[in-house]
This record gives structure tokens, sequence and C-alpha cells, in this order.
């Protein structure tokens, strides 16, 4: 049984994935947590890079990592003192949280297991970028004009909200 | 070891649920919507992975994923600015602190 090159990939990102979701909501400090999620996200684009959506994946750093990430980082400095920095979980809580989590889990990985898909083998080939443009300015069928012109009020109008609420009265 | 889209899916699983799991426990509102975020991640990976390995020559899972990575960074936007209010108006974040809408 040999290991090629994909597999080595596909399992290592697996791995910086697990680790680093589940170390995102365990750890106690909120700024080491954003870090993990960074890592997440970075190991999530590799997934779409190794999965030929070379598009999604260069999305996926763009906005993400050289966004959101930063967005998250700035309001942790704002707003964190030095006495809320560690925080306590309430042993209910914790019960209560991890019963969901591994309950649901184990639910959800058996049926994953258990239930027959179609046939499916991983059929590459990348996405020409002239076939996404069609597809997301054409009117007809399996095409997404309106959904793209839905999604640009939406951030002109959380744009406009966000200054709304932040600003100083 | 060939990878087959259930591996993709159980990845994803795991990440849904860690997002879960931080989302019960967590007070700070900022690690709440870090959980969040896991969440809406774990579920773009599942719509890339059905798209390719069960439909390969169509798009639904591409587009879909798109549209829900703008929508969470809007989601994400909004919320911060929120809490940066709620931290202007009573100089904490802590969920159990948040009793009152208006005061």
């Amino acid at each position: 049984m040999s290991i090629t090159l994909p597999q080595v990939v596909f399992l290592f990102l697996a791995t910086v994935i697990v680790i680093f979701s589940i170390l995102t909501v365990t750890t106690k400090r909120i700024l080491r947590s954003a870090t993990y999620l960074l890592f997440v996200l970075f190991a999530t684009a590799g997934i779409y890079f190794e999965l030929n959506y070379s598009f999604l994946g260069a999305v996926q750093l763009t906005v993400y990592a050289g966004g959101i990430i930063v967005l998250y980082v700035f309001s942790i400095l704002l707003t964190s003192s030095d006495s809320q920095k560690v925080e306590k979980i309430k042993n209910s809580k914790f019960f209560a949280g991890i019963l969901a989590a591994i309950g649901g889990a184990a639910i959800c990985i058996f049926i994953t297991m258990t239930h027959s898909f179609p046939v499916s083998h991983f059929v590459p080939g990348e996405l020409n970028q002239k076939v996404i443009g069609t597809a997301l300015m054409g009117t007809e069928k399996y095409q997404y004009l309106l959904p793209f012109e839905l999604i640009s009020v939406l951030l002109l109008a959380c744009i406009i909200g966000g200054i709304l609420i932040a600003r100083k009265r | 070891m060939e990878i087959t889209m259930e591996y993709y899916l159980v990845i994803s699983t795991i990440m849904f649920f860690a997002g879960i799991y931080g989302f019960i426990t967590r007070r700070n509102l900022l690690a709440v919507l870090i959980s969040i975020e896991l969440i809406l991640n774990s579920v773009d990976i599942n719509f890339v992975a059905f798209n390719r390995f069960l439909y390969p020559d169509q798009m639904e899972g591409f587009f879909f994923t798109l549209f829900a990575i703008g929508i969470s960074a809007c989601e994400t936007a909004v919320a911060i600015a929120i809490i940066i209010n709620i931290y202007r108006n009573i100089r904490n974040i802590q969920v159990k602190n948040l009793n009152k809408l208006k005061d």
C-alpha cells in the first residue's frame, strides 16, 4: 500500500482542521481562539484548492483570512480588558456542551458512514473563469444574476447598518 | 486508500460540532461569533464536496459556497458593530451581563 501525494496533502489538511477547530473552542484566551480560527480557514482554503476549485479557495483566502479575521482581531483588541481575558466555564454548561457535541457528531458520522451515496468518485477539472462569469451574470436556468444582485444590495445595507450602529453619538 | 466523499463529510462534521460546543459553552460574545464562523465554514465544505463528488458537471454547490462566504462576511461585520456598541454602553461583552434591550 503506497501513499500518494494528494493523500498526504489531504491527511495534513484534515489533521490541521480537526486539531485547530477543537482548539478554537477550547482555548481560554480569545485572541488565541481567533488565531486558531485563522488556521482552520487556511486549511479550508487548502481543501478547496485540493478539490480543484481555485477560485473558491482564493475567495476564501481574501474574504476570510484577509477581511474577517482582521475585523475579529481589531474588535478583540478594542473590547478586551485584563480582567476578562480568562473565562471560566460552569460545570453544567460544560457537560451540556460536550454531550450535545459528541452525541451529535456520533449520530452524524454514523449516518454518513452507513448511508449509501450514489456512485461518487473524484472527477478532476478546473472550473473555467469564463464559465463562472457567464453563470454569475446570466438570467437563464442555472444562472445566478438575481442572487448576485441581491448580495450586492445586502452588502450595501450591511455597510450602512454597520456605520449607523457603531457611530459615536 | 482512495479518498472518498465521506472523509470530507467527517471533517466538516467534526468542525460543525466543535462550533456547536463553543456556541453552548463560551460566554464572550466574540467567542460565540467565532463558533458561528466555524459552523458556516463546515457547511461550505459540505456543499463543495457534494458538488465535486456527486455532480461534477454542475455548479450549484460552488455558487452556494460563494454566496455563503459573502453572507457570512456581512453577518460578521454587522455583529461586530453591534458588539462594539454594546461594549461602549456597558463596558463588557460577557453574555450574562446582557439583560437589557434598551436603557
